[in-house]
C-alpha cells in the first residue's frame, strides 16, 4: 500500500494562474470549501508573464466599441471556427470582470479624465485593452492572489497532480504529490477545475514557462474528456531571437501597438506586401496612416503589423527563408524610429513599454530607443484544450471544468491579443460557479483504492528503474526539437507522420526513464512524470495538424495552402478510445443563433 | 567555446557543501542557464525553482558570488570567469534542498496584513475616477515581482531573524501600496508599529540595491510609511488630543 495524506474539498482547482484563482475565487464565494493546487509558488503562474494587457469593450477610449464589436473581431480572428456561444459571453461580460478587479484593487494606466486606459492591439477594431504599461499580466495575478487569500480558500504551492479520479465517469479527485517531500496527496473533490494553462514546453522555442507541460489537456484526456482544435498552436510572431539562451522570450505585441514597426534586412516594411482580403479595409494605405491610428486617430485604419499573430508570424518566415532576415536569423522591430515623431521618445518608450526596455537591456546589451530589436516568431499559446459547454465550462466528463488556456473554444483557429487575459477572468469565473453548483448538487464521489495504487505505482516507477536508465532531459529536448522541426508554423504530411513515428519512439524511451537521488524537491523526478503529459499534447497536435487538410488560422500546411470551406464547418475533436489509442474525429461546429450571424454580417 | 566552474550548494536543512561542476559557457548565458545545462548534464536532482526565466515571475532568487540576484537575469559575462562561480541558497530563509529555500514565512506575513478596503464608487456605474499622477507612484511599488531579495538582504531578518517581530522590505512595499492607494479607506499605522515592526528598519538602503524591479524601497515606501506612524502615534499635539479622547 502507498502512504498518502487525504485532503476533503467541495472543489478543487489546479492550477494557480488568472483562471485558476478567478475560478477559486468565485467557488469560494458559493460557499464551497475550495482547494488551489497549483506547481509554483503563489504569484507565479504564466499570467505574470501576459504583457499587453486584457481586452474588454469598456469604450473607454472610442464609444464606438461595445460587445459586438468585440465578438464579430474574436470571431474574425479565429476564422470562425470559434464556439460562438463563448465569444458572445467573453465579449459581454469582459468589462464587467475588468472593473471587478479594479474594485479589488487592481490599478490600470488612466485616461485623461480618470477612467481605465485602452490601447491597440491586433485584431481589435477599436483600442479595446485595459493595461498597466507592458506588465498587465502581473497586475492582474497579484490583484487576484491579494484578493484570493482572504477569501478561505486552502492553498497547496507546489504540488503536481498526475492522475485525476473517477467514480463511474464521473470525477471524484485527484491524485499528487509534493515537491518538497515527494509525499503523495489524494484529493477528494465534488468537482476539479483544470486551470494549467498551456503546452508550449512542447516546442523548442516558446515563450512559455517550464510549467507549460499540457498537464490539463492530459489529464482531461486520459479521464476520458474530449479535447477539440489541437492542431491550432499560436506562434507568437515576436520572441527574442539573440542571445541563444534567451531565444523565445516574449517580445510584446504592444510595441507594434505603440509604433513599432517589422523590417527586413533591406530596410523594407514588409507587412505592407501582404494583407489578406478579409483585412484589407481595416488596413492602413501606408505608414502615415499606420502612425497615425497608434497615436489615437480614429479615422486612421491600423497598421499592418497589426494583423492577426497567425499572419504576421507567416510573413516574418518568409522573409527569413527567403533571404531576407537579420543577421540571427529574425527581422527587425523598430520602435526607435518614433524619434523623428515625438521630441522626447526615449522617455515615451520608457514610460510605456518599461519591461521591454529593461528585458533588451539586461539579457542582450540593446537599447531599444535608440536601435532596432531583433525578433522572431515563439511558441506562444494553444488555442486548442479541453472541449467545454460554453456557459458552466464542464467538459465532456460529468464534474470536470476547464478554464482558460487549457479549454478550448473561444478563440476557435486563432486567438487575438488580450483575449486571453478576457478569457481567463469571464471562464474562471464561470467554471467556479458551476463547479461549486455541481459540488452541491452531487456531492463527493467514492475513490476506490485500485485507482490511487495505481497511480502510486506509476509515480515511483523511475525511481524503480534508477538511475542505470535514460535521464528524463534528453528525451525531452529531443521531443522539443522534434516539435519545433517537424510540427511549427509551417506543415505538410509528410513532416507530421515523421513526427508521430517520432512521438512513438519517445514514448517507448520514455517508459524506460530512470532517475536517482531521492522523492524531495528533486527535478529530474519531476521532468520524468511530466514527459507523458508532454507526449500526450504533442501527439494530439500532429494528429489533428495531420487531419486537417487546409491552412487556417494558425495551422498552415504547405500542401493544402488554401482554406477548404468543408473544413470550415468542423472542428477536430480528439478522445481516448477503448484501447487507449488516439482517435480523431471531425465535429460539426455549434450552431450560431441567428442574432450572432447578422452581427457577423453587418460587421464584415 | 570556452568552459567555466560553478561552485553550487548542495545540501538539504540537515547541512550540505559546495560542490564544483564545470560546463561550456556560450554567449548570451545567464547563471540559470548555466545550473539547467548542469542539470540536464550531470545532476539531475539539482534541486532549483525558477518560473518565467524571463526577470518576471521572482522564482529563482538565489545568491551569486555572494549577492542577491535573480539567476535568470545574471549575466554570465558580467561575472569574472576565471574563478568559480559560486551559487548559493538566499539566507535569510530555511533551505529546502539544493538553491530552493522555504519562502512560506513570506505569505504568512501578506495574509495578516489588512486587505484592500476601496472608498464607494464614484460614478453611478460603480467605477472610479483616479488620475494618472495619482496611480503612478503606487505602480511603482506594484512592480515588485516577489522575488524576495529584499528580504534576503535585509540585516533584521538575515543577521537577526527577527522575522516574528518584522515584515520586512517586501512587506513595506506592500503596505505602501494599500496606503498610498487612491481608493483605499484603511488604516494599517499601528499594525505597520506593532505587528510589522517598522521601527527596526534603520534606513541602510540594502533592499533598494537589490531590487531587480528597481524599486526605490526605502526613499519611496518605508520612509513615507514612518513618517506617518510617527505622526500618529509620537506627535506631542497628537498624543494630547487621544489622552482628551479616552476621557
Amino acid at each position: 500500500m502507498a502512504s498518502y495524506r487525504t485532503h476533503r474539498h467541495d472543489v478543487l482547482v489546479i492550477g494557480a494562474g488568472g483562471a485558476g484563482l478567478r475560478a477559486a475565487i468565485e467557488a469560494s464565494a458559493a460557499g464551497a470549501s475550495v482547494a488551489v493546487v497549483c506547481k509554483s509558488l503563489l504569484g507565479k503562474a504564466h499570467t505574470v508573464m501576459a504583457e499587453g494587457g486584457v481586452a474588454a469593450a469598456l469604450a473607454n477610449v472610442d464609444e464606438r466599441d461595445g460587445w459586438r464589436v468585440h465578438f464579430a473581431d474574436t470571431m474574425r480572428g479565429g476564422a470562425y471556427l470559434n464556439n460562438p456561444r463563448m465569444a458572445q459571453i467573453h465579449a459581454q461580460e469582459a468589462p464587467q470582470r475588468v472593473r471587478e478587479l479594479e474594485a479589488w484593487g487592481a490599478l490600470f494606466d488612466r485616461t485623461a479624465d480618470g477612467r481605465i486606459l485602452q490601447r491597440n492591439f491586433g485584431g481589435h477594431k477599436y483600442p479595446r485593452l485595459a493595461h498597466v504599461g507592458d506588465r498587465t499580466g502581473l497586475e492582474m495575478i497579484r490583484t487576484l492572489q491579494d484578493h484570493g487569500i482572504h477569501r478561505g480558500i486552502e492553498f497547496y504551492m507546489e504540488h503536481t497532480v498526475t492522475r485525476l479520479l473517477l467514480d463511474d465517469g464521473r470525477v471524484a479527485g485527484a491524485f499528487g504529490y509534493d515537491r518538497e517531500r515527494g509525499r503523495f496527496r489524494v484529493f477528494k473533490a465534488g468537482a476539479v477545475v483544470l486551470a494549467t494553462g498551456g503546452i508550449g514546453r512542447a516546442y523548442k522555442i516558446t515563450s512559455n514557462s517550464w510549467e507549460y507541460t499540457g498537464d490539463g489537456h492530459a489529464l482531461a484526456y486520459h479521464a476520458g474528456a474530449e479535447l477539440i482544435d489541437m492542431e491550432f498552436v499560436q506562434f507568437h510572431p515576436t520572441g527574442m531571437v539573440w542571445p541563444p539562451s534567451v531565444r523565445g522570450i516574449l517580445v510584446t505585441e504592444g510595441v507594434r501597438g505603440e509604433g513599432g514597426v517589422l523590417k527586413n534586412s533591406e530596410g523594407r516594411r514588409f507587412m505592407f506586401d501582404d494583407v489578406p482580403d478579409l483585412y484589407k479595409d481595416q488596413t492602413a494605405d501606408d505608414p502615415e496612416e499606420g502612425w497615425r491610428y497608434t497615436q489615437g486617430d480614429r479615422d486612421a485604419r491600423r497598421p499592418p503589423e497589426l494583423l492577426t499573430r497567425d499572419h504576421v508570424a507567416r510573413c516574418i518566415v518568409r522573409e527569413i527563408k527567403e533571404g531576407r532576415g537579420s543577421p540571427h536569423g529574425g527581422v527587425y522591430l523598430d520602435i526607435a524610429w518614433i524619434r523623428e515623431k515625438l521630441p522626447d521618445h526615449a522617455e515615451h518608450i520608457k514610460k510605456k513599454l518599461p519591461s521591454m526596455y529593461h528585458q533588451f537591456k539586461e539579457l542582450a546589451d540593446i537599447d531599444i530607443t535608440a536601435e532596432a530589436m531583433e525578433v522572431g516568431p515563439t511558441t506562444h499559446y494553444a488555442m486548442g484544450g479541453v472541449k467545454v459547454d460554453a456557459d458552466s465550462q464542464m467538459s465532456t466528463v460529468p464534474g470536470l471544468f476547464a478554464a482558460g488556456e487549457c479549454a478550448a473554444g473561444l478563440h476557435g483557429a486563432n486567438r487575438l491579443g488580450g483575449n486571453s487575459l478576457s478569457d481567463l477572468l469571464v471562464f474562471g469565473k464561470r467554471a467556479g460557479e458551476h463547479a461549486a453548483a455541481f459540488a452541491r448538487e452531487h456531492g463527493a464521489g467514492a475513490i476506490d483504492d485500485g485507482q490511487v495504487e495505481a497511480a502510486a505505482a506509476a509515480a515511483l516507477a523511475p525511481f524503480e528503474r534508477g538511475a542505470g536508465g535514460e535521464g528524463p532531459y534528453a528525451i525531452q529536448h529531443a521531443l522539443q526539437e522534434m516539435m519545433q522541426d517537424l510540427v511549427g508554423i509551417v506543415r505538410n504530411a509528410a513532416e507530421m507522420s515523421r513526427a508521430l513515428d517520432g512521438i512513438a519512439e519517445l514514448r517507448r524511451r520514455a517508459r524506460e526513464v530512470g532517475v536517482g537521488g531521492n522523492r524531495e524537491y528533486n527535478p529530474g523526478w519531476h521532468t520524468a512524470l511530466d514527459l507523458d503529459n508532454l507526449l500526450t499534447v504533442s501527439e494530439a497536435v500532429a494528429r489533428a495538424g495531420l487531419e486537417r487538410e487546409e491552412s487556417r488560422g494558425a495551422h498552415f500546411r504547405e500542401d493544402h495552402p488554401q482554406k477548404d470551406p468543408a473544413f470550415g464547418q468542423v472542428n477536430v475533436a480528439i478522445r481516448r478510445g477503448a484501447d487507449g489509442e488516439m482517435v480523431v474525429r471531425r465535429e460539426p461546429l455549434p450552431p450560431m443563433a441567428p442574432e450572432l450571424q447578422q452581427i457577423i454580417e453587418e460587421m464584415k | 567555446m570556452a568552459e567555466a566552474t560553478f561552485r553550487i550548494w548542495r545540501g538539504d536543512p540537515d547541512g550540505g557543501d559546495f560542490r564544483d561542476y564545470r560546463t561550456e559557457v556560450s554567449e548570451g548565458m545567464v547563471v540559470l542557464d548555466a545550473v539547467h545545462q548542469i542539470q540536464a548534464e550531470s545532476a539531475h536532482d539539482l534541486a532549483v525553482r525558477w518560473n518565467c526565466k524571463a526577470g518576471k515571475c521572482g522564482s529563482c532568487s538565489a545568491e551569486v558570488n555572494g549577492h542577491p540576484k535573480l539567476m535568470c537575469m545574471t549575466r554570465l559575462s558580467d561575472l569574472d570567469l576565471a574563478e568559480p562561480v559560486t551559487i548559493e541558497p538566499m539566507k535569510a530563509f530555511p533551505v529546502v534542498r539544493d538553491l530552493v529555500t522555504d519562502v512560506s514565512w513570506n505569505y504568512r506575513v501578506k495574509e495578516r496584513i489588512k486587505p484592500f478596503k476601496p472608498r464607494p464608487p464614484d460614478a453611478e456605474d460603480g467605477t472610479w475616477r483616479m488620475a494618472q499622477e495619482d496611480v503612478d507612484r503606487v505602480q511603482e511599488f506594484r512592480k515588485c515581482i516577489e522575488c524576495y531579495l529584499c528580504q534576503d538582504v535585509c540585516h533584521v531578518l538575515r543577521e537577526h531573524h527577527l522575522h516574528e517581530r518584522f515584515a520586512g522590505p517586501r512587506f513595506f512595499v506592500y503596505n505602501a501600496a494599500l496606503e498610498m492607494h487612491p481608493l483605499d479607506v484603511e488604516d494599517r499605522r499601528a499594525d505597520l508599529k506593532d505587528d510589522d515592526g517598522i521601527g527596526f528598519c534603520n534606513i541602510t538602503k540594502c533592499c533598494t540595491k537589490v531590487c531587480p524591479e528597481s524599486i526605490t524601497i526605502t526613499d519611496n515606501a518605508i520612509i513615507p510609511l514612518k513618517e506617518r506612524v510617527v505622526d500618529e502615534f509620537y506627535d506631542p499635539i497628537r498624543k494630547l488630543l487621544r489622552v482628551f479622547r479616552r476621557k
